[in-house]
């Protein structure tokens, strides 16, 4: 970071670790005097190196206005107007709102059934996504690594994450024409002999359908990190590998994974942050009063309250609880990552 | 190597491929199956004998949809939009992605600036917020903008791009400088035209996410001839529209039947399969840029 480098006496002041005794030790001891003298001049000269950056560099500089105001106005901007979480809003009000009531509206989703009925949901299907949606992926890539054939290999590639590029209005829309009463996946169901069910009005029926869609949509395109890193493992690794009798299954246990395991931490850590930020475009559009029960999430949940029926403090706070927890889950992966394996995202 | 390989490893082979074209099968069947109702009668899809080939094949529901003007206007719209929303897009990444790529002796405060950009990726301001901002503050819910806006920078796409411009070969920008260039001219003569592949790389990316992008649209917008095609498809697929119901109309049929759906299913998405095979690389290759970074 630009500020540690910066830090004042940070020359004379550096703490050196002695590898022999073990021992921390400041070298160049200063006097307090001596010390913020020091401070006041780095000061001066931190900002005497500004003024000649700016005067040198301004044209560059000037890049910056615009994508910095998009910023403020549309993305901390909406951050700030969370302030309606804590204070009454009143349509055509103020968008900080009008009056300070407290933490009034997060008791309100404390004592409200349906938020931990959506509350519980989230997890549900955040859970559910992960358990399948980080492996697949990865056995995939495994798999298709295997394949010899270059030209089919890149095939299968291309064809799997071309599902990746498509609306979510299309992929909800072909979900709707598969699974309808008339629809291919009761039409097997009919030709094994089954009975036609309507699934998307069976709320038992709803998370299978999230996941499985969602493997269908992302697995392809959740290889291609995986696939990258497979091609750069040292092929001597696995010739080496041969040499000492391992046979394939040992090369990729003890070749394969270990070389792409800086990616699987990098995509879990990714993973876990978005656990909670479940597909809304995809439960909005497939959902219904019916599978309410089970598919109703979160982001839903606070948009009918929000925008449906006008409760927007109500489900601000909601929504900014979701937040802080969203931000927490990446935070604290990516602090484990860095003390488990030295690894993190920063 | 192949001599060696043991019975096992070969079986094992084999069912490998049969696994990779069951994936390849499953990712195609629900396209196949939208385009073969898109050419069926009504009658055959209803009694569900529409799989993967046209039954009782016929072209009228494309000319139904296709003359029907509420299609072309929300078509218009989708054009329009990916069209001004990627030229702000690209503006925008190019400009803050090329100053981040500097280092950070010559650019004061850089830490600051990447940190500003990157806090807005993991946290949010929620949709209650944003659609006080956009409907109150700044007044610009059932315009365009209110489309355009919501997705004008990436900041996945700023950082892919700021990779690409820190592998630039610095020597030609310093000569440059040298002969007295200003950073604009720098920018614009030497280090745009460099910068092809991944300009395109982003044209696209960002051409992708404004075609598909439909729930801005259908929470900013209120007066239908704003509407993108992905939302008169919303419309259209959960059933409740006054232009779905005029297509049906035209179509022959009271309610909104299944190819009329699947019609404008596969209009809608056409575009994008017509392009894929030749710029899925260019996507490939933008996700490993960005990755080669960590």
């Amino acid at each position: 970071m630009d500020i540690d480098s910066q830090v004042p006496g940070g020359e004379t002041g550096r703490i050196a670790n002695n590898p022999e005794t073990g021992i921390v030790s400041k070298q160049g001891a200063m006097t307090t005097s001596e010390y913020e003298e020091k401070l006041r001049q780095t000061r001066v000269s931190k900002w005497e190196s500004v003024r000649k950056s700016l005067k040198k560099d301004w044209q560059l500089y000037t890049f910056l206005i615009l994508p910095i105001i998009y910023l403020f106005v549309f993305q901390y901007l909406p951050m700030i107007g969370n302030a309606i979480a804590f204070r009454r809003f009143v349509p055509g009000g103020s968008m900080l709102g009008e009056e300070f009531v407290g933490l009034r509206y997060f008791e309100m989703y404390m004592n409200d059934r349906t938020f931990w009925r959506v509350f519980t949901n989230t997890l549900a299907i955040g859970g559910l996504t992960l358990l399948f949606n980080f492996p697949i992926p990865i056995i995939f890539a495994l798999l298709l690594n295997e394949v010899k054939n270059v030209k089919f290999k890149r095939f299968v590639q291309t064809a799997s994450y071309l599902p990746y590029f498509i609306s979510m209005v299309i992929i909800a829309g072909m979900i709707m024409e598969m699974l309808s009463a008339n629809g291919i996946v009761n039409q097997m169901i009919t030709w094994f002999g089954g009975d036609p069910t309507i699934f998307l009005q069976r709320a038992e029926w709803f998370r299978t359908i999230y996941v499985g869609s969602e493997i269908w949509q992302k697995t392809g395109w959740g290889a291609i990190l995986y696939l990258a890193a497979l091609t750069n493992i040292d092929p001597n690794l696995y010739e080496a590998a041969a040499i000492d009798g391992a046979g394939r299954l040992k090369q990729t246990w003890h070749v394969t994974i270990p070389g792409i395991m800086p990616t699987i931490i990098t995509l879990l850590i990714l993973n876990i942050g978005s656990f909670m930020n479940v597909g809304f475009e995809k439960v909005f559009l497939l959902y219904n009063p019916l599978t309410y029960e089970t598919g109703d999430v979160i982001s839903t949940y606070l948009y009918r309250i929000g925008l449906g029926s006008a409760n927007f403090s109500y489900a601000t706070a909601i929504g900014l609880t979701q937040a802080v927890i969203g931000f927490i889950l990446v935070m604290g992966a990516n602090l484990l990552s860095r003390k488990v394996t030295n690894r993190s995202l920063w | 190597m192949h001599l060696n390989d043991t019975k096992g490893y070969k079986l094992f082979r084999y069912f490998n491929i049969f696994v990779m074209i069951m994936i390849v099968v499953i990712t195609f069947v629900p396209f196949i199956n939208i385009i073969a109702q898109s050419f069926s009668s009504e009658r055959f899809i209803t009694a569900g004998e529409v799989f993967l080939i046209p039954k009782g094949f016929n072209v009228e529901t494309y000319k139904a949809v296709l003359s029907n003007d509420r299609f072309w206007i929300h078509y218009r719209n989708t054009i329009i939009y990916t069209a001004v929303g990627v030229a702000i897009s690209m503006f925008l990444t190019t400009m803050l992605a090329y100053v981040l790529s500097k280092p950070k002796t010559r650019i004061k405060g850089k830490g600051f600036f990447v940190g500003y950009a990157v806090f807005t990726m993991f946290f949010a301001g929620g949709i209650i917020p944003t659609y006080i901002v956009y409907n109150n503050t700044l007044n610009i819910t059932n315009t365009m903008w209110s489309v355009v806006f919501p997705l004008a920078l990436s900041i996945y796409n700023m950082l892919i791009m700021k990779a690409f411009f820190e592998n630039l070969p610095t020597a030609l920008e310093e000569a440059a400088a040298i002969d007295g260039m200003s950073s604009y001219g720098i920018f614009m003569k030497i280090v745009l035209p460099l910068s092809k592949p991944i300009l395109a790389t982003m044209t696209l990316f960002y051409a992708v996410a404004y075609w598909n992008s439909w729930f801005q649209a259908f929470m900013f917008l209120n007066d239908w001839t704003l509407f993108p095609v992905t939302l008169f498809l919303r419309n259209l697929i959960s059933g409740a529209t006054a232009t779905g119901e005029a297509a049906a109309a035209e179509a022959g049929s009271t309610q909104i039947a299944s190819n009329v759906r699947s019609v404008s299913m596969f209009l809608t998405v056409l575009p994008i399969i017509l392009v894929y095979p030749f710029v899925q690389k260019y996507f490939v290759s933008g996700v490993m840029l960005g990755s080669v970074k960590e």
